[in-house]
């Protein structure tokens, strides 16, 4: 099923949670609402699922107005951050919950039910929980059952609000996996509020990103990766280094080093912010030929990267630099005069906020 | 008493470890025996007292004066009284703790502060409140005469007094405890398609049980022991108005300390089995916790 929103406002007192947000998201997708805290992106995703209205704005479910309709009619399954398990009742009465509370003639048998539970714990890889409480089940397998739980009322959206927000660093990445997994097997329209862009990058068919209530873009992850519509994209998705400087006649000068800047083509200089990828950036040993000379300042191997630091004496800028390693030999030594140039930039005009 | 309610409401598991801080044994020695001799001539001496003035004249007048049908009757006041206050209690408690915090709405504050007020007014104001209102000089006192009801020293004032002055027990416990539990889990039932009455009584209900339990015991003391603001409602009318406490109050005016302290007795004992329920209480919610905290622990082994 497909979803939109049209002209989202919401105020908190005198927050903005969410100023004029239109979104489409297609049927069997799953798409990644990121940004940092307080963006406004759980709010975004409970108004999607009728947890919370909108001041104005529409909701559609496969182009049909939902935005009034009561959460228990939207047929949505909704996984908290927190898992909310019911506590009182083993894994299996919190899966078996959303057959159970439904009208006698709706309801399916006993044994059906039973049927569909397991069904849904073999899904999750958990059926031999089933007679836990959820105090019993570690924060990865409680989250695996709440989204068992979600899906056991066959929802037609599956919303997802930071689900491995509360986990550790590698139980969050086995989840990522498996939840990539689980949506290629399902095919059920999903989207998942994180706020890391890893997550996002690795999960998404698509990345909205939003920033104090506004989308800033939106796209698949390679889009957004390469081509950043605004600094605040290109700041929050991996790491750049951040140079101000002018930008004319196609060019920018950042900090004495010289990028192409296709948008500037007017001859009067114009304030710039430029982003470089710390892997945009080469560097040659000895201090004569092209691009400009720094100092290296620090070395440090990262997995399979060099990261390296260095300086600009000119201005005294600092630059972070990426290097793909092989083996133990480090090309750079501190203290060693190299030059840097850049082979990819992104030129933003400057205007007071950036 | 706020704090030994909230005992039970305090989550999480409390766990017994050698403490760097402690005092010398002299110190800890003295501070225990303090507050055991404390105790001991607070409420041990006289609870002893009680029973001992009660039996003074043997069995026979100890039964007698419980069978008495003055007593009697006040014992069945009293029940009836705590059996009307007791669940209006609950469902007053239960609606207001639900209110105050599932929804966000103005005058929250101001709510949860009235909700305090019978804490905090004494009793017999609370009594007089109603002579006020309902008493023959009060606002409603000449038509309720008209009509032909009698709240005020009648069996309605001393039920209104009742559920006035026992109102926040239950709520009071509730409150702290549903803050804490949030509004995820009704969320997530909602989601999944139940109704508001089904998301209370399988979702809510079950996961505040203790608490409410406690709330209740607490306020079935309170209901069966009140005095003062019975006391200026019920007009002492033997036979008619009169609750237990007030019962003991005039046989001991009458110096009738045997039958008094066998009716007090009775009330002391009351007191005791709530100690003992509310104990079972606690000791139930702990073991239940533990059972859970020794199941995980057990799985992580494993």
């Amino acid at each position: 099923m497909s979803i939109q929103v049209r002209d989202l406002r919401k105020t908190f007192g005198h927050f903005k949670a969410l100023d004029d947000v239109s979104l489409t998201f297609h049927s069997g997708e799953l798409v990644a609402l990121l940004g940092p805290s307080g963006c406004g992106k759980t709010t975004l995703l409970r108004i999607i699922a009728g947890l919370e209205y909108p001041d104005s704005g529409a909701v559609l479910f496969s182009g049909e107005d939902a935005t009034f309709t009561h959460v228990r009619e939207r047929g949505v399954g909704f996984v908290f951050q927190h898992y909310a398990l019911f506590r009182h009742m083993t894994v299996f009465d919190n899966v078996a919950f959303g057959l159970t509370v439904r009208p006698r003639k709706q309801r399916p048998s006993r044994e059906e039910i039973a049927k569909r539970v397991h069904r849904l714990l073999e899904l999750v890889q958990l059926d031999w929980l089933a007679d836990r409480y959820p105090d019993q089940l570690s924060g990865g397998q409680r989250q695996r059952i709440a989204l068992a739980r979600a899906l056991a009322v066959e929802p037609r959206v599956l919303l997802l609000d930071e689900p491995f927000g509360a986990l550790d660093a590698r139980v969050r990445k086995d989840l990522r996996g498996w939840l990539r997994r689980l949506h290629d097997e399902l095919h059920i329209t999903s989207i998942f509020v994180t706020h890391d862009q890893e997550e996002a990058m690795e999960v998404a068919d698509r990345i909205v990103l939003i920033n104090q209530g506004r989308v800033e873009q939106v796209g698949t992850p390679q889009e957004i990766y390469n081509a950043p519509a605004s600094p605040f994209v290109y700041g929050f998705i991996g790491d750049a280094n951040r140079l101000s400087g002018h930008a004319a006649g196609g060019w920018a000068e950042l900090a004495g080093l010289r990028v192409p800047a296709p948008e500037f083509g007017q001859s009067e200089p114009r304030p710039v912010t430029g982003y470089i990828r710390p892997h945009d950036i080469q560097l040659q040993a000895g201090d004569k030929g092209e691009g400009v000379a720094v100092r290296v300042e620090s070395v440090a191997q990262v997995g399979a990267a060099l990261r390296v630091g260095v300086r600009i004496p000119n201005g005294d800028t600092a630059l972070q630099v990426e290097l793909p390693h092989h083996g133990g030999h480090w090309p750079f030594q501190v203290g060693e005069p190299v030059r840097a140039l850049p082979c990819a930039a992104r030129v933003f005009a400057r205007d007071g906020a950036h | 008493m706020s704090g030994v309610m909230s005992s039970l409401s305090t989550p999480g598991n409390v766990v017994v470890s050698r403490r760097a801080v402690t005092e010398a044994a002299w110190l800890r020695g003295l501070l225990i025996a303090l507050a055991l001799a404390f105790l001991g001539v607070f409420l041990v001496v006289p609870l002893v007292l009680v029973f001992q003035e009660a039996f003074s004249k043997g069995w026979q007048a100890y039964l007698a004066a419980l069978t008495e049908p003055d007593a009697w009757h006040a014992v069945k006041l009293t029940l009836i009284a705590a059996g009307l206050a007791v669940p209006l209690n609950v469902v007053f408690g239960v609606a207001a703790a639900w209110s105050l915090t599932k929804f966000h709405f103005r005058g929250k504050q101001v709510l949860i502060t009235l909700i305090d007020l019978p804490f905090a007014v004494s009793p017999v104001i609370a009594g007089l409140i109603y002579v006020l209102v309902f008493g023959s000089r009060g606002w409603l006192g000449p038509w309720l005469e008209e009509h032909n009801l009698s709240i005020i020293y009648a069996v309605p004032g001393i039920v209104l007094a009742t559920v006035f002055v026992t109102f926040p027990f239950v709520a009071r416990e509730l409150i702290p405890l549903m803050q804490e539990q949030g509004v995820s889990q009704e969320e997530a039932a909602l989601t999944l398609g139940a109704s508001g009455w089904q998301t209370f009584r399988r979702v809510t209900l079950p996961s505040i049980k203790w608490g409410l339990l406690y709330g209740i015991i607490l306020c079935n003391a309170r209901a069966m022991g009140e005095f003062g603001a019975v006391s200026v409602v019920s007009g002492h009318i033997r036979g008619k108005t009169n609750t237990l406490p007030l019962h003991v109050e005039i046989l001991y005016n009458e110096y009738q300390f045997a039958a008094a302290f066998a009716v007090a007795s009775m009330l002391a004992l009351l007191a005791v089995v709530t100690l003992v329920a509310k104990s079972f209480l606690e000791f139930k919610h702990q073991r239940d916790r533990e059972r859970a905290a020794h199941a995980a622990a057990r799985q992580e082994v494993s």
